[in-house]
């Protein structure tokens, strides 16, 4: 197994009373998605959230190579490499699907807050971003405003929009929800791709797409990790079994 | 811009530029006073129609820059142009800059609360302190002079077409930094600030220099004010000058410089007109910003496309400026 | 001892602020609408505490009558006006509201004059309490910060005791809940907007005889009860009780220790707590 890019250890996070991530430790390697799976209210949105910079942990560490980046704000994260999607696709509705990616591959050119040079003359910043919706799949749909894209394109913009980061680590929270089986699939099959030379932490419900994704499969509940391991492990778990998967346990392929 | 909008825009240059010719002095001036707070409201578009960031103490800047002409001008003399702008807009400037780093930390509706605030205390200094006249004011007693031989900024008409290239200036130069890659990301930072901090934007410092570039140019509008008026008072600072502001750009519509223009003429008109019928009118200006408020909440420069629906079935709103 | 007599205007000052700002507070946390014409319905309370006084003869029937008559302004603003601004942007609610209050001030205006006024303190308080051989400290204002404590006291025992107040509070975390668990949001929002105007109205005519009647008071008192939100958190009575206490205390002893900059001091307050706290000292994030 390659070094793991990201350490998160011991992360705690509570709001008043409410203890919302209890002592997670997990790893992301490169070429590798590790996927997190969980009832709902277990923590895995705000475990996103905490690894992103959204918030700041109560406690716990998170190392990116060496560096505890634990409370630093999400621009400093992102400027890391590590990139983000959103359980509600977050993106600029009055855009087109192309500028909504050049305003994030902006974010990491140089000297890009210029005021006076039109934003189209970059062609650096415009090169990254034509890359970024061809790899998601939206190549043919640059123009269209982002309003307009129906939920499937949108989730894959959101994609896209973390892709013209360069990042070497994606967070993607639910990007499959609310998708049909064929726009499932398509995404599936990016997520693959994206898998050979990104480190990718993958919440998600949709369980054959888990199974399908994961190398290494994390399962929360109520904040804490009940089982972490491969995928056939934690199939084979019992308390996994009982506590999530239930009768949506789909046989071994 | 469509074609149609630059053409239009063309024509309504041509007339302004026109104007002087056949006017009277009384609708010089005037005319003159309403391109000045046309590039008032440009400055706050910037801020409030592409950043999103509603401020209710824009005129601090306004009046920064007008006291600081007033004060930088010899008594008698008129004022070295070249020298007192730049004082003027550094004045704004600086104040737009101290104030803006304590503003910018705060959202929604605190921001504006912030703003109404310390603009209140930029209001408060000049009324109760004798820096500069208090309450009463200070006179600017003779225009600024630029030294370009046959340019007299003491002539009304040669003023206004001052005022008028300023205007144009200011409009091309927003023009153009809303297309730069600052202005997209301060479009970005209005629709989804948190997801622009996510892609790696430092949104605060972006919305920081749109508060001190806002406040700059409010500033070159305040110069030119009191350099017209040659009276400077506290009341330049006032809140009703910052609400009057705002309620230009609703007029307008947001998100258009074009509409901040179209919303400073049809407020200062209506301002006009309604003064003439009353002393009160402050009651009439009241019931109409209330109603427009209630009935035409995207504006007079929706007003076209609005009709144009009546029209066609579909119609493509065309938001790139 | 002249700092007993400090330290009660502050208190006294600081609990009238809060009146005025709690209500502020209140129709922002629960109906999320920045009224910038709440500072003329201070206004409002005290012209009316004034010309009602002198009509009747008597502040105390002036008092209850004007409580009325603002609460009821307040229903009529709530459904003709207010009511609309509820999705809407906070742009186009202040400038509403903006136009709110030039419709006030020039009603007043019209209706009043411009004139300053004075009010008489009812006889039964205008004694002096004694505090020293030579000192005193009029009754009057003791009356007021009493009230005033009275009334925040009432707000709190209704807001977290009664039913009402928990439907109030279920309306200001929650709305949609609150509405599809068949509460009456309609309804609440009126009763808040109307206690919220009559609040304001009634500080206004307390205070009247203490800070005189004038045409630029609502303004004024907006600008602080802002800056009362800004530093103690929107939506928190508790915050805005101690904001309006700390701002007390700031601007009376700033006046009588900096009477130059008195004026700013206030000011300065606010943008200490936002360098540390941007959100008010018990606002949530």
């Amino acid at each position: 197994m390659t070094e793991p890019l990201l350490v998160a250890h011991d992360l705690c996070k509570h709001f008043g009373g409410l203890v919302a991530v209890d002592q997670v430790t997990l790893d992301l390697a490169p070429g590798a998605i590790h996927a997190v799976i969980g009832p709902n209210g277990a923590g895995k949105s705000t475990l996103v959230n905490l690894l992103s910079g959204e918030i700041a942990p109560s406690s716990g560490s998170i190392l990116l190579g060496g560096d505890d980046i634990a409370g630093l704000p999400p621009e400093r994260i992102a400027h890391r490499g590590i990139a983000r999607t959103f359980q509600h696709a977050n993106i600029f509705g009055a855009f087109t699907a192309f500028e909504n990616a050049r305003l994030a591959a902006q974010a990491h050119a140089p000297a890009a807050g210029g005021w006076l040079r039109p934003a189209r003359a970059r062609t650096d910043i415009n090169g990254t971003a034509h890359a970024a919706l061809a790899a998601a799949g939206l190549a043919a749909r640059a123009d269209v405003h982002a309003s307009a894209l129906s939920h499937g394109e949108r989730r894959a913009l959101d994609i896209a929009m973390a892709l013209a980061t360069a990042p070497s680590i994606l967070l993607l929270d639910e990007p499959l929800a609310g998708m049909g089986p064929e726009e499932s699939m398509h995404t599936v099959a990016l997520l693959k791709r994206l898998a050979v030379d990104h480190a990718i932490l993958l919440v998600e419900h949709d369980m054959d797409a888990v199974f399908a994704l994961a190398d290494r499969l994390t399962v929360m509940a109520n904040g804490k990790i009940i089982a972490s391991g491969t995928p056939a492990a934690i199939r084979a778990n019992a308390e996994v079994q009982e506590v999530y998967l239930g009768a949506d346990a789909q046989p071994a392929p | 811009m469509t074609r149609r909008g630059v053409l239009a825009l063309l024509v309504a240059a041509a007339l302004l530029a026109l104007f002087p010719l056949t006017a009277e002095r009384f609708y010089l001036q005037l005319v003159t006073k309403i391109m000045i707070l046309s590039i008032f409201a440009l400055s706050l578009d910037l801020l409030v129609g592409y950043a999103g960031l509603v401020s209710l103490g824009h005129a601090a800047y306004f009046g920064v820059a007008a006291y600081a002409l007033a004060l930088a001008a010899p008594t008698d003399d008129p004022a070295n142009f070249w020298l007192t702008l730049p004082i003027a807009l550094a004045a704004s400037a600086l104040t737009a800059l101290v104030i803006g780093t304590l503003v910018v930390r705060t959202t929604g509706v605190y921001f504006i609360m912030v703003t109404l605030a310390f603009a209140q205390m930029v209001y408060f200094f000049f009324h109760d302190t004798r820096i500069a006249g208090g309450s009463d004011g200070i006179y600017v007693n003779a225009r600024p002079n630029t030294f370009v031989p046959g340019f007299d900024l003491t002539n009304d008409t040669h003023f206004y077409y001052m005022v008028l290239a300023l205007l144009v200036g200011v409009y091309a130069l927003l023009a153009r930094i809303i297309r730069s890659p600052f202005g997209r990301a301060l479009q970005g930072i209005k629709v989804n600030e948190r997801r622009m901090r996510a892609l790696g934007f430092a949104t605060r410092r972006y919305k920081l220099a749109a508060f001190v570039l806002a406040g700059t140019i409010a500033g070159l509008a305040g110069y030119l004010a009191a350099a017209k008026e040659g009276y400077v008072n506290p009341e330049l600072l006032a809140w009703h000058q910052s609400g009057s502001a705002l309620m230009m750009l609703i007029l307008g519509g947001m998100g258009t410089l074009v509409g901040a223009i179209a919303g400073s003429f049809a407020y200062l008109l209506l301002q006009e007109w309604f003064s003439g019928l009353t002393k009160h009118w402050q009651l009439l200006m009241g019931a109409f910003i209330i109603g427009a408020v209630l009935l035409l909440p995207q504006g007079l420069a929706s007003l076209p496309a609005r009709l144009a629906r009546r029209r066609s079935v579909d119609v493509v709103e065309d938001n790139d400026d | 001892m002249e700092w007993l007599i400090q330290i009660l205007n502050s208190v006294q000052y600081g609990l009238l602020l809060f009146l005025v700002a709690s209500g502020l507070s209140l129709i922002f946390g629960i109906m999320g609408v920045i009224n910038l014409a709440h500072g003329s319905f201070y206004m409002i309370g005290a012209y009316l505490g004034f010309t009602l006084a002198q009509w009747t003869g008597s502040l105390w029937i002036a008092l209850p009558l004007g409580i009325v008559l603002a609460a009821a302004l307040g229903l009529l603003l709530e459904w003709t006006l207010i009511s609309k601004l509820y999705r809407r942007d906070h742009l186009y609610q202040v400038l509403l509201t903006f136009g709110l209050i030039l419709v006030f001030e020039e009603l007043r205006s019209v209706l009043v004059g411009d004139d300053v006024h004075g009010v008489a303190i009812p006889s039964i308080l205008a004694a002096s309490l004694p505090l020293t051989d030579t000192l005193s400290y009029p009754v009057y204002r003791l009356f007021i910060s009493a009230v005033c404590l009275a009334l925040a006291g009432l707000m709190y025992v209704v807001l977290q005791t009664t039913r009402l107040g928990a439907n109030i509070r279920a309306c200001a975390s929650n709305p949609e809940m609150a509405q599809s668990l068949g509460l009456d949001i309609r309804w609440i929002h009126a009763l808040v907007f109307a206690a919220g105007v009559a609040l304001a109205a009634f500080a206004g005519m307390i205070a009247a005889p203490v800070s005189s009647v004038f045409p630029g008071m609502g303004n004024q008192v907006l600008i602080i009860c802002f800056v009362v939100v800004v530093i103690g958190g929107i939506g928190s009575l508790k915050g805005a009780l101690v904001a309006a206490l700390l701002i007390g205390f700031v601007d009376t002893f700033g006046k009588v220790l900096f009477p130059e900059f008195a004026g700013v001091a206030v000011y300065l307050l606010m943008a200490v707590v936002l360098l540390f706290r941007p959100s008010g000292l018990f606002g949530r994030t």
